[in-house]
């Protein structure tokens, strides 16, 4: 084994800086020495598999988890997660977590003037079949102040992360609503220097998938990492 | 035909509850063969501010050298009762802890070995993009022809080896974000 078929590194601009002024925390945080070139072994192309067993019953259904059903407009979000080359990611864990519909989290360092509300906790977890598809059910998050600027609001957002096939693969991102009228004010979405990749982030309202009297749809679909067409070369620099 | 890739977003200061469900700071169950090892350390940022909303994602081999994963030849995934993933948060001081066994040495480009490591993914509120790096054990004969850190300038490797704790079984390993000490993180 001296050759691994590596993944493709992305293209410009396509990912945010380590350093983005506009979002104050990265400031102190970013590296500031430039990071090491690493062509992809085993140990990268590899990575935690994920399989039914752990999935919970509830897991993919944000509006059943309690006695009662959260306060909220009833939402499905559903897509496939595919790599660059179009081919699907079968059992990629997705994990999720979210605002509740007023724009608080069930978290204590959260003291956001809004209310919990107790039939939501705003987590959930799924697995990709075997197409890549993927479909959660949940409430529509509420925008939330945050500190970052004056009059700073974070746009209605969830957060998602994924384990694809190898660690290369791994994603955190967040997914936006069509039509926000803060996603112009935004430095997180802002962040990312080209204007198509940005639009990845914004879901599309998805007619075809509402649940008649029950909840409308957003179609979100995640694109990891895709293969090298050929094994690197080990000795490229 | 080409897919842009979604881009990278940061997991903010709410990360503790998405990432919750599947905290493991136990990565090797009983009865895993191996030498069993505490890591404990702390992440801090470019004031030396520890980080109170980091996360670190423990990737690891067995003691034989071996991922849990078909790419690297182990058929029979869901019997392995190593799966080589751990997931630890910071506390208040920014320190982590997690419990593993020693991996053995994988292999590496050009039939040379690489020696032991854990990769580690760092997560944490400001930043945007998630950062790889990796801890290598101390003492250790192929850190000294280890492929992955011969890339690194010798003055910068020390950020990636780990140091002998107070006991044998215990390594002490720090990640700094930013600044004189930061971490070599990797463009993977
Ligand atoms: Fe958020």
């Amino acid at each position: 084994m001296s050759k691994v078929l590596g993944y493709r590194r992305p293209y410009f601009d396509t990912q945010p800086a380590h350093l983005y002024p506009g979002y104050r925390s990265t400031i102190k945080r970013a590296p500031s020495k430039p990071l090491i070139h690493l062509p992809h072994t085993i140990s990268e192309v590899t990575g935690p598999l994920f399989g039914p067993a752990d999935i919970g019953p509830n897991d993919h259904d944000l509006t059943a988890q309690h006695e009662g059903a959260p306060i909220g407009e009833r939402i499905v979000v559903s897509g496939r997660v595919l790599d660059e080359n179009s081919k699907p990611v079968a059992n990629a864990l997705i994990e999720m977590w979210q605002a509740n519909s007023a724009g608080r989290y069930r978290h204590d360092i959260d003291d956001h003037d809004a209310p919990l509300d107790p039939n939501f906790t705003g987590v959930g977890r799924v697995l990709t079949g075997a197409d890549g598809a993927y479909r959660f059910i949940t409430i529509k998050p509420a925008a939330y102040p945050w500190r970052n600027h004056y009059n700073a609001w974070r746009p209605a957002h969830l957060h998602f992360s994924l384990f694809g096939l190898g660690l290369v693969q791994r994603l955190v991102t967040q997914m936006y609503f069509p039509g926000d009228p803060l996603l112009p004010y935004d430095p997180m979405y802002n962040s990312i220097p080209n204007e198509k990749a940005r639009e990845r982030l914004i879901s599309h309202f998805d007619w075809e998938r509402t649940i008649p009297d029950i909840a409308l749809a957003y179609r979100f679909d995640m694109v990891l990492r895709g293969r090298e067409d050929t094994p690197m070369e080990t000795t490229r620099s | 035909m080409s897919l842009l890739t979604t881009p990278s977003q940061t997991v903010g200061p709410y990360l503790r509850i998405g990432f919750l469900p599947l905290l493991i700071d136990a990565i090797a169950p009983a009865g895993v063969p191996g030498e069993r090892i505490i890591i404990r350390g702390r992440m801090s940022d470019g004031d030396g501010k520890p980080v109170n909303d980091g996360v670190l994602e423990i990737w690891q081999a067995d003691a034989q050298g071996k991922y849990a994963h078909p790419e690297d030849g182990q058929k029979t995934i869901a019997a392995n009762p190593f799966r080589g993933f751990g997931r630890v948060l910071t506390d208040g001081g920014g320190a982590f802890r997690f419990t593993t066994i020693k991996p053995g040495p994988v292999a590496g480009p050009d039939g040379k070995q690489q020696a032991p490591h854990l990769v580690v993914t760092v997560f944490m509120r400001g930043m945007l993009r998630h950062l790889i790096t990796r801890m290598y054990f101390p003492g250790e004969a192929l850190n000294e022809t280890d492929p992955v850190l011969q890339r690194v300038p010798v003055d910068r490797r020390a950020t990636l080896v780990a140091t002998a704790g107070s006991e044998k079984s215990i390594v002490e390993w720090n990640v700094v974000s930013q600044g004189p000490a930061e971490t070599v993180f990797f463009d993977f």
